[in-house]
């Protein structure tokens, strides 16, 4: 009997052993924990991240300088890079600090209702067309679901909030870039977000389906969940209807894809492929998991996050209740099998020692 | 023809017809095992109830399962998954007995290298697992094409790519095999026809043929001692069931046997339950893509070590290398060339042999997972040596090794 538990406890290692370098430890090496701030934006992460691209062209500088023959082209072009970069770093400094300082300003829903409908409501608005690939979102969960600071900082330039400035340069503008010449004093800015928050309904009243397909749905579809981006699709009896949705989904696809360069992925089974975690760290930034992607960041509150991810379990992995509740009682039937499993041996085998 | 009687029983008229009893006899209450065991010998009934929940879990999922490049993942992701009342429990048992029996199939292996069960009349048995073993990791390497993700896909390019045969570049072999220039409809055919019809009949043919190996020598014991079955049998069908060397296979043995399996499956659905991901890479709950490449392409943790010797070396010697660790195990009764059976501490150099050859096929499992970078690759390569360097040494340390 000793040398029997020995003898497990000695597989039992060596399997452990295995199991924790090939899933935890490489899984770890392969990729690196990304904390979440708890969904509240002051830019650290975006300057962290230019600071780190400006740490690199330092590097290959000092590689290239080290070098017998340094190419002066090269060199020229380095620096071009890194004056570019520390250029970006100082704006982004600036703009999240005067994000700071207009949050600590108290806004005005009433002033901020008049300033919303002479400049948001060209665009915002229900049944509002396409720009460029993109729907201008109906604004009347705004106030729920996303976080000031953001709100603060996409009023006032939206690439910088969305903290996708590297796809824009002076030849192509953000869609809603023209908000930084319509509203620009720091008072307006918040008294509108007062107003959006005036206006949205209360967290309890707003589902993890009003989260998502506001928040999200407006480029990503979850086939699942029968959600495209041009809203659910409905059973229909007629063919010649179903195709009709069919095609004017496909043409909003091609919008999109032209407008992000790729067609948003559907997101049906992204809390199996990617897991909540990481789904959370790259909703708050998408920059920190996937450099250069050209999904913007999404702004979300906490609790939105939540109902997203809520929502994504709904679609991918629905079965997470019944898994457990089963698993127990598996668990519990699976000790008895054991207890009789034991006695049974140990009766046959009390003639046998 | 021969005679028969009226019948006085139902079991009477089918004993004439069918010798249950002597069935029963040769099969079970007959079929001698030696006492002289630890739970390490109840891997083989293991293995046969983790096969019997592959298989029947298999059948549930093959009832919705849909072998077409455009439904197939949602018929397994959506249609198994969360329409079908419990086929996510199918999906996971199957999945994960997939992977455990994986490793049940190594200790299983470990288990018959470290009492050297493999030699002395015991070659048929080692060998007939081995095709086993072989069998297996095709079965497996099949399935995981059929959900159709983003690691099957690039499983089975990366996998049908080694048929190139390195600088030969036998493109055409590679084509032949996939119906396709890539991994497509022809290919997911095949495969889905591999993994559900000709590979587990190869496997239940083979479990015969490695039962029936396992008669005439009979099975091996903790000390390696050579058993009189004849002598010790007849002592324990006279009464000295505590004297004799043997037991019978049932319920003797068996009841050791269901305790050991009782132990297990509480372990394998603590797994199904709640720690899957070891079986179902998330990397293969994205749709397949040929596309889009994934940022890592890794096989499954049992083929690891093979893979890692593939690796670090160059296109050809890395294939020549794979190609002679994927047949090498089958060689090793020759190469042992000691004749105790005996476990390996007891044999000198052949106990720091074994124990090395442990270490170094997890550390080439999991240099195999890691990224090829350092310091991972040089360790892997190191590993990969070594592995070469053991099996080299085999016949020299064994063959000097003491009679015992």
């Amino acid at each position: 009997m000793k040398k029997e538990l020995f003898i497990l406890s000695v597989v039992v290692a060596f399997s452990l052993l295995t199991y924790w370098l090939v899933e935890p430890f490489a899984h770890s090496v392969m990729h690196p924990h990304v904390e979440t701030k708890g969904f509240q934006y002051n830019g650290s992460s975006d300057i962290a991240e230019v600071d780190n691209k400006i740490s690199k062209i330092r590097k290959d500088i000092e590689i290239e300088k080290a070098k017998e023959k340094p190419e002066d082209k090269k060199l020229s072009m380095l620096e071009a890079d890194m004056k570019v970069a520390e250029e970006r770093r100082d704006a982004k400094k600036v703009f999240w600090a005067d994000v700071e300082r207009i949050a600590a300003l108290k806004g005005d829903a009433a002033a901020g209702e008049e300033s919303y409908v002479t400049a948001c409501t060209g665009c915002h608005m229900q049944g509002a067309v396409s720009m460029g690939g993109v729907v201008p979102p109906d604004l009347k969960t705004a106030g729920a679901l996303y976080e000031r600071h953001y709100l603060i900082g996409l009023i006032k330039d939206p690439a910088m909030a969305s903290n996708v400035d590297h796809k824009f340069s002076i030849v192509r503008s953000h869609q809603m870039d023209s908000v930084k010449y319509m509203i620009t004093g720091d008072q307006d800015i918040v008294n509108i977000i007062a107003y959006l928050q005036e206006i949205a309904p209360k967290q309890d009243e707003i589902t993890p389906e009003v989260a998502f397909e506001d928040a999200c749905g407006r480029c990503h579809d979850v086939r699942y969940n029968n959600w495209t981006i041009i809203g659910t699709k409905p059973t229909f009896k007629d063919r010649r209807n179903e195709m009709a949705f069919d095609i004017k989904h496909l043409d909003a696809q091609e919008g999109i894809t032209g407008y992000m360069g790729k067609l948003p992925p559907d997101l049906s089974m992204y809390i199996r492929s990617r897991g909540a975690h990481y789904i959370e760290a790259f909703v708050e930034d998408p920059q920190q998991l996937l450099l250069g992607t050209s999904m913007p960041r999404v702004g979300l509150n906490a609790e939105s996050a939540e109902k997203v991810i809520a929502y994504l379990e709904e679609a991918g992995d629905p079965k997470a209740e019944e898994r457990n509740r089963i698993g127990m009682y598996v668990m519990i039937y699976m000790i008895f099998f054991i207890l009789a499993a034991f006695l049974w041996k140990k009766q046959i085998w009390k003639d046998l020692h | 023809m021969a005679h028969f009687e009226k019948a006085t029983s139902i079991k009477d008229w089918l004993n004439q017809r069918l010798a249950l009893d002597k069935v029963e006899k040769v099969m079970a209450s007959e079929y001698w095992i030696p006492k002289n065991i630890n739970f390490l010998w109840a891997m083989g009934m293991v293995l046969a109830i983790t096969f019997t929940l592959l298989l029947v879990s298999g059948i549930f999922l093959l009832m919705y399962y849909q072998p077409n490049v455009d439904t197939a993942f949602d018929s397994v992701n959506y249609t198994i998954m969360q329409e079908v009342g419990f086929g996510w429990l199918w999906r996971h048992i199957h999945a994960v007995a997939a992977s455990v029996v994986f490793l049940i199939i190594y200790i299983h292996m470990l288990t018959g290298i470290y009492y050297g069960s493999y030699k002395k009349g015991r070659e048929m048995i080692w060998i007939s697992g081995m095709l086993l073993f072989v069998t297996f990791s095709a079965e497996a390497f099949s399935g995981y094409m059929l959900p159709w993700g983003q690691m099957s896909y690039w499983a089975g390019m990366v996998i049908t790519n080694l048929f190139s045969a390195g600088s030969l570049e036998l493109n055409g072999v590679v084509e032949w095999i996939r119906g396709d220039y890539v991994p497509g409809q022809a290919f997911l055919n095949r495969f889905f026809m591999l993994h559900v019809l000709l590979l587990p009949l190869a496997i239940i043919a083979l479990i015969g043929i490695h039962f029936a190996a396992l008669r005439i020598p009979h099975v091996n014991n903790q000390d390696g001692e050579e058993i009189d079955f004849e002598v010790e049998s007849k002592k324990y069908l006279e009464g000295d069931k505590a004297g004799s060397k043997v037991i019978r296979f049932a319920n003797d043995f068996m009841s050791k046997d269901m305790f050991v399996v009782s132990v297990f499956l509480m372990f394998f659905f603590y797994l199904t339950f709640w720690n899957y991901g070891f079986a179902m890479d998330p990397v293969n709950f994205d749709p397949a893509n040929g596309l889009v490449t994934p940022a890592h392409i890794y096989p499954e943790w049992y083929f690891l070590w093979s893979y890692e010797i593939l690796r670090p070396f160059g296109k050809d010697v890395g294939l020549i290398a794979f190609a002679i660790a994927q047949v090498i195990f089958f060689a090793l009764p020759f190469m042992d060339r000691s004749q105790n059976v005996a476990p390996a501490n007891r044999r000198g150099l052949f106990g720091i042999w074994f124990w090395a050859m442990v270490v170094d096929l997890i550390v080439l499992t999991a240099m195999g997972k890691l990224p090829p970078e350092e310091p991972y690759s040089t360790i892997g390569k190191i590993a990969a040596y070594l592995f070469f360097v053991l099996w080299i040494a085999l016949p020299f340390i064994t063959k000097s090794e003491k009679k015992l």
